[in-house]
């Protein structure tokens, strides 16, 4: 399966200069950008490895695209996932998410069905990767 | 309804002897009055019968959205009736026309705090049936934040829902299940599963499926929740099917929110037609449950389409936006349903932003301060497709849901390769307009480059290319704005 969480998961992946577009974007509209990454792709798995803390003040998307590469080197069968934070009063959250990395393969995620009363079902999802402990899942 | 022409001439009786006194005499028009900052300003759109004085009329619509009635009483003298009369203060006519703007004034004191029955009792019980008024329509409302913060508003609102589905920097999708009426429970689910699987965010009932013979509401519930739950792993993802709670009694709604917050369900949708109090009490019920309440207006344009006489949809949107929903269907601009451009804007401003000031050309004649209360998501739905994504990004924005019925379930290779469709169309724009492109004019070949690789993609392209719906708006703002040309 493909994961489709972020905002461009239905195109191809993006390219190097695709994603600093989207950072530059990010900082043009005064975004602190941060890098996340997780072998948790459960959809509500909120919480990601945060790669350092969100960079702020940041005047091109060269640091962004560098602290990148550092985090794929070191994590190069994880999620991996950019952010644009909006510190603006009646947002205070993320306003894009896209993922710039994923594992070579994808198992996806088993469905679990609970039969219960009254025809009910009780679902969960759960990750196949997520069966092995953290950092042996992809 | 009596009312007394006001024409100056012949004696005037005294204020308080008894008979009947025009309006404006009885201290219903007061032009030297101004309004206070926690007043409910209102904005009407009246014609007068011939022979009328449109002065009158303003003070008529301000009485008896009040305190008068058609004759002097002396128990109004028991009062400290300055305070709660409603006061016209300003009276102007639209060039060109027969009608006139009546501005009017209230004192918060009129009104129940929290309470969106009480408003609009008030200020729109009484007043529409006036055999003075040719006509008269209810335009804008200021309400001050002392009477907004009465008000849950929405029970999430724009930001925690994102937060709560993890899905950001783009308008969301959706699709109405086709046909409205008809399918069993089963085969129901099964659009409601391929439209998820195939990329959209949401599937949503339509206004009149509640529990017909061909499909009992418990029956969709279950089948509809599979489907959701099937989608969510397929994806990784999470999805929503909007269930319609609309029902009977506020016992069989409750009931029916029960069983889907017990499913697991993310969101739950009420209709127009349930009423305001119904709809206030599904608000606070899914700000208590953790469900995202969804707005079908259902009815609305019986009052809202026609200039001269109901309610602006405007107003609709303040007030739903007090009464707590999370979404609200406010027009697409470019498909089958009414909605001129400027108005539509306005309604988007009306239900997203903290605080809008007047502007004539989007129909908002008052600054408008929301004192924080959380947005709401504007829906877009009807008659719009892929081919459209340009201008439905350009003129609606990210904040909203764009909801593709037939544009998904029409596609000749499936509801899913639909769904993928749109999802991809939007996410090539998204991308396109965050790069810098002119994607309002270079949205064809951007759509044309996506669907490079996505076959379903040019499918659509292809099966939808030359459908508009170009149709001349029955309500247009008085103010003309500067020509855009797309």
């Amino acid at each position: 399966m493909r994961l489709t969480q972020g905002t461009f998961s239905y195109l191809p992946d993006l390219t190097e200069e695709e994603i600093g577009a989207q950072v530059e974007y990010c900082l043009g509209n005064e975004w602190a950008v941060s890098i996340e990454c997780t072998d948790d792709p459960h959809p509500r798995n909120v919480y990601w490895e945060m790669w350092g803390l969100p960079l702020f003040d940041l005047k091109d998307a060269a640091g962004v695209m560098h602290e990148l590469a550092e985090c794929r080197k070191a994590r190069p069968q994880d999620y991996i996932r950019i952010n644009g934070y909006n510190r603006q009063q009646g947002y205070q959250t993320t306003m894009l998410s896209f993922l710039v990395q994923r594992p070579k393969e994808e198992p996806g995620f088993f469905l679990d069905r609970m039969e219960a009363a009254d025809r009910q079902i009780r679902y969960t999802t759960r990750p196949y990767a997520a069966q092995k402990p953290p950092g042996h899942r992809y | 309804m009596a009312m007394v022409k006001h024409d100056g001439q012949g004696q005037k009786k005294s204020r308080w002897s008894a008979g009947v006194s025009p309006y404006a005499d009885m201290g219903y028009y007061n032009a030297g009055y101004k309004p206070k900052e926690t007043d409910i300003i209102a904005a009407f759109r009246l014609v007068p019968q011939p022979g009328m004085d449109p002065v009158e009329a303003g003070a008529a619509v301000a009485g008896e959205s009040s305190t008068a009635t058609w004759t002097v009483v002396w128990t109004d003298r028991l009062t400290a009736y300055e305070h709660y009369q409603g006061k016209c203060y300003r009276v102007d006519p639209v060039p060109g026309s027969d009608q006139y703007i009546a501005y009017i004034a209230y004192d918060l004191d009129l009104f129940e705090e929290g309470s969106i029955a009480n408003l609009s009792s008030s200020i729109i019980g009484n007043v529409f049936g006036f055999k003075a008024l040719k006509s008269v329509r209810l335009e804008d409302l200021r309400i001050p934040p002392h009477y907004t913060k009465t008000f849950q508003g929405p029970a999430h609102g724009i930001m925690m829902e994102r937060e709560y589905l993890n899905k950001y920097g783009r308008p969301l999708l959706g699709a109405t299940v086709k046909p409205k009426l008809g399918l069993s429970a089963r085969n129901y689910g099964r659009v409601v599963y391929e439209a998820l699987r195939g990329g959209l965010d949401f599937t949503k009932d339509d206004e009149n499926i509640n529990s017909q013979p061909f499909m009992r509401w418990r029956d969709r519930w279950l089948f509809a929740m599979e489907a959701v739950n099937r989608a969510q792993a397929d994806t990784g993802e999470v999805k929503g099917h909007y269930l319609n709670v609309t029902a009977a009694t506020m016992e069989e709604i409750y009931e029916r929110a029960d069983f889907a917050k017990e499913l697991g369900s993310v969101v739950v949708m009420v209709d127009l037609t349930a009423g305001f109090t119904a709809i206030q009490s599904m608000a606070k019920w899914c700000r208590r449950n953790g469900l995202l309440l969804h707005l079908h207006r259902a009815g609305h344009s019986t009052y809202t389409r026609q200039k001269s006489h109901g309610v602006n949809f405007r107003v609709i949107a303040k007030w739903m936006r007090l009464a707590g929903v999370d979404h609200i269907h406010a027009g697409t601009v470019v498909g089958k349903l009414e909605g001129d451009v400027h108005s539509v804007q306005g309604y988007y401003r009306t239900l997203r932003c903290n605080r809008t000031e007047a502007e004539p050309a989007l129909g908002l004649y008052f600054e408008q301060d929301w004192a924080s209360m959380s947005a709401v998501m504007p829906v877009a739905s009807g008659g719009i497709h892929a081919g459209q994504m340009h201008l439905l990004l350009h003129y609606l924005g990210e904040d909203c849901i764009l909801q593709f019925g037939g544009g998904t379930i029409g596609h000749p290779e499936g509801i899913a390769a639909g769904a993928t469709a749109n999802r991809v169309a939007l996410e090539a724009m998204i991308q396109a307009r965050n790069e810098g492109k002119d994607y309002l004019h270079e949205g064809p070949e951007i759509l044309e480059k996506a669907a490079r690789h996505s076959p379903s993609l040019r499918k659509a392209l292809e099966i939808w290319k030359d459908v508009s719906f170009e149709f001349e708006s029955t309500d247009v703002p008085d103010a003309v704005a500067t020509p855009e040309l797309v």
